[in-house]
């Protein structure tokens, strides 16, 4: 009986197999790459670079992240910026378009058509067109020899403050006008009804922030003429350039270290970030 | 009290609410369309001045020469040129591929199964992961050392070794096919999501009508998905003429000028060069303008074609 039950699941099964079978091939073929990545940090050098490689590390070391945080460029420092530009454009957008995102979605005011007019034109201007001018600005405020070149630029992205707007229309204009009536102020009606309820929002656009600010490479590359400044993607391009050519397991040892972050990001909102993402393509 | 004064009050008290109320929602939007105005706007406009003149990243306004750089660019010099050719080619093989797999790809992962999900979390890993990091890794896979995988497949097989990176014809396309493997999982997840929202009875009804599958694929799912397909379009095109960060850390523009980019040579000739910060500046300019160009044009010339249900 058990059998049969097994036998007729396996013949439903089986027009499944073959494809099935080529979908782990391919899966398999995507994440090769970042397994090769994973491993070869953990490698010695010698196995790093023996033909033909090993799929596993044969002496399992940590001797690669500890040469490259001992190394004479400072790893703490690097990451130390990584963090800090990362985070800070987070808070500082929050704060910036969570009240201008209000406003546009549930005030009436003279004005508003000009200044959505604005974020609209600007949501289809790139960075890589207005790099020249931002930087000659920044120069002139002597500001090169320090973060804020790679903060100030991010601190509104009008496609936030386009998806928080979004958000908060779709909450009903009768929940603010008997909020209004109880004499809340605007903060408070900010705080205690917008932000809970386009909490979804709010957290997709701090995602969207951290992978593309802790992933950005161009803008510190323009923006700074000093080690002290720069963050852990450019830290990645100076092991490549240190003085013994390449040495495949430290640059490795510092992708890992600086994938891990988002990797972990992901592993906890894998279904949220993917849902996020999905909805700003189809939109 | 008389009632017009009463009345006057009133209109006063309302009068004086609105423009307090206007004023607060000011305070609100100010900051936001401030750094909107002095980091997007601002430097647009300052831009195409910039373009106009002769100057370097410590002086930009040396000497105002008019349209000389632009005359430079389009006739004079061929780099600028080269860089536009080869920005075109990367966009078409790369929104060809990209397009065409992930189409290809959703159709396949379509069924909601646990390894369907599985599939779909893991092609879209590489989209969250730093360009810079992709390119190095994949840069070692081409890599000619005797430890790149590449070639060290390859040899297995009994095929000869190649130069990936290092010869002119290959280069490029390794980068593609980097950057194809890098956001192939977002794209395909959109239009998953899309595929999804199609309604089920359009399917049955084709399936009462005995269509095959073939058929339903070009006649129904393709024509449903188009207002994605042609978002996608858009934003692959302007994407792709955006490509640096892979391009610098895989091959640095070269062999000799073959994976050039329009980026890399604004960059380039912005930053690293002597008193060209104008032509990067209106190289800038051509950019935007491209940008501007594909955008309409992809909507003018798309949209009769495509279906909105």
């Amino acid at each position: 009986m058990k059998d049969l039950q097994i036998k007729r699941r396996f013949k439903n099964y089986l027009p499944n197999l073959v494809s099935d079978i080529l979908k782990l091939i391919c899966v398999i073929i995507f994440v090769f790459p970042f397994y090769w990545m994973f491993i070869t940090a953990f490698k010695t050098y010698n196995e790093a670079i023996l033909t033909p490689p090993t799929l596993w590390p044969r002496n399992f070391t940590f001797q690669s992240f500890i040469d490259i945080v001992n190394m004479e460029i400072s790893f703490g420092r690097f990451a130390f910026n990584s963090v800090v530009v990362t985070a800070s454009i987070i808070v500082m957008q929050l704060l910036i378009m969570v009240p201008a995102a209000y406003a546009f979605a549930k005030r009436k005011f003279f004005g508003k058509g000009l200044c959505w007019s604005i974020v609209l034109v600007a949501f289809m201007i790139p960075g890589q067109v207005t790099y020249i001018p931002i930087y000659l600005m920044m120069a002139k405020a002597r500001m090169i020899n320090s973060l804020w070149p790679q903060i100030l630029p991010f601190a509104t992205n009008s496609f936030g403050i386009f998806m928080l707007r979004q958000a908060f229309k779709q909450i009903p204009d009768e929940l603010v006008e008997s909020a209004r009536l109880d004499n809340a102020s605007e903060l408070q009606i900010m705080t205690r009804i917008m932000l809970p309820m386009a909490k979804s929002s709010m957290v997709t656009i701090a995602m969207f922030s951290f992978v593309s600010h802790w992933n950005a490479y161009f803008w510190p590359l323009v923006m700074t003429n000093n080690d002290k400044y720069r963050p852990l993607t450019m830290y990645i391009e100076k092991i490549k350039d240190a003085e013994y050519g390449l040495i495949w397991n430290n640059i490795m040892a510092a992708n890992v270290i600086l994938v891990v972050p988002v990797l972990i990001v992901f592993l906890f909102a894998s279904k949220k970030i993917i849902k996020a993402f999905a909805y700003n393509g189809m939109k | 009290m008389p009632k017009t004064t009463l009345a006057q009050a009133q209109t006063d008290l309302r009068r004086r609410n609105k423009i307090r109320s206007t004023l607060g929602s000011w305070a609100m939007v100010f900051p936001a369309i401030l750094f909107l105005c002095v980091f997007t706007l601002y430097p647009m406009f300052n831009l195409v001045q910039i373009s106009m003149y002769r100057g370097n990243a410590a002086n930009a306004y040396k000497k105002y020469i008019g349209l000389e750089n632009y005359r430079q660019l389009l006739f004079v010099r061929r780099e600028f040129l080269i860089a536009l050719k080869n920005t075109a080619y990367y966009t078409f093989i790369h929104m060809f591929l990209l397009i065409a797999l992930s189409v290809i790809f959703a159709v396949w992962l379509q069924k909601d199964r646990k390894i369907n999900n599985f599939a779909q979390t893991a092609f879209f890993v590489p989209h969250l992961v730093a360009s810079v990091s992709c390119a190095f890794i994949w840069s070692w896979i081409f890599s000619t050392d005797t430890s790149g995988l590449m070639n060290t497949v390859l040899r297995a097989f009994g095929l000869p070794a190649r130069n990936w990176l290092g010869s002119t014809s290959t280069a490029m396309n390794c980068v593609i096919v980097m950057n194809t493997w890098k956001s192939i999982g977002y794209y395909a997840l959109i239009i998953l999501s899309a595929l999804k929202a199609i309604p089920a009875e359009i399917y049955e009804a084709a399936r009462l009508d005995s269509s095959s599958t073939c058929k339903t694929f070009f006649k129904i799912t393709l024509p449903m998905l188009s207002p994605q397909l042609f978002m996608l379009l858009i934003t692959i095109t302007t994407g792709s003429f955006k490509v640096f960060d892979s391009i610098r850390i895989m091959t640095n523009g070269g062999p000799g000028t073959s994976t050039q980019v329009l980026c890399m040579f604004i960059y380039e000739f912005a930053f690293n060069r002597n008193n060209s910060l104008g032509m990067g500046a209106a190289g800038g300019v051509m950019l935007m303008l491209i940008l501007i160009l594909i955008t309409l044009f992809d909507f003018k010339g798309l949209e009769k074609k495509v279906h909105y249900q």
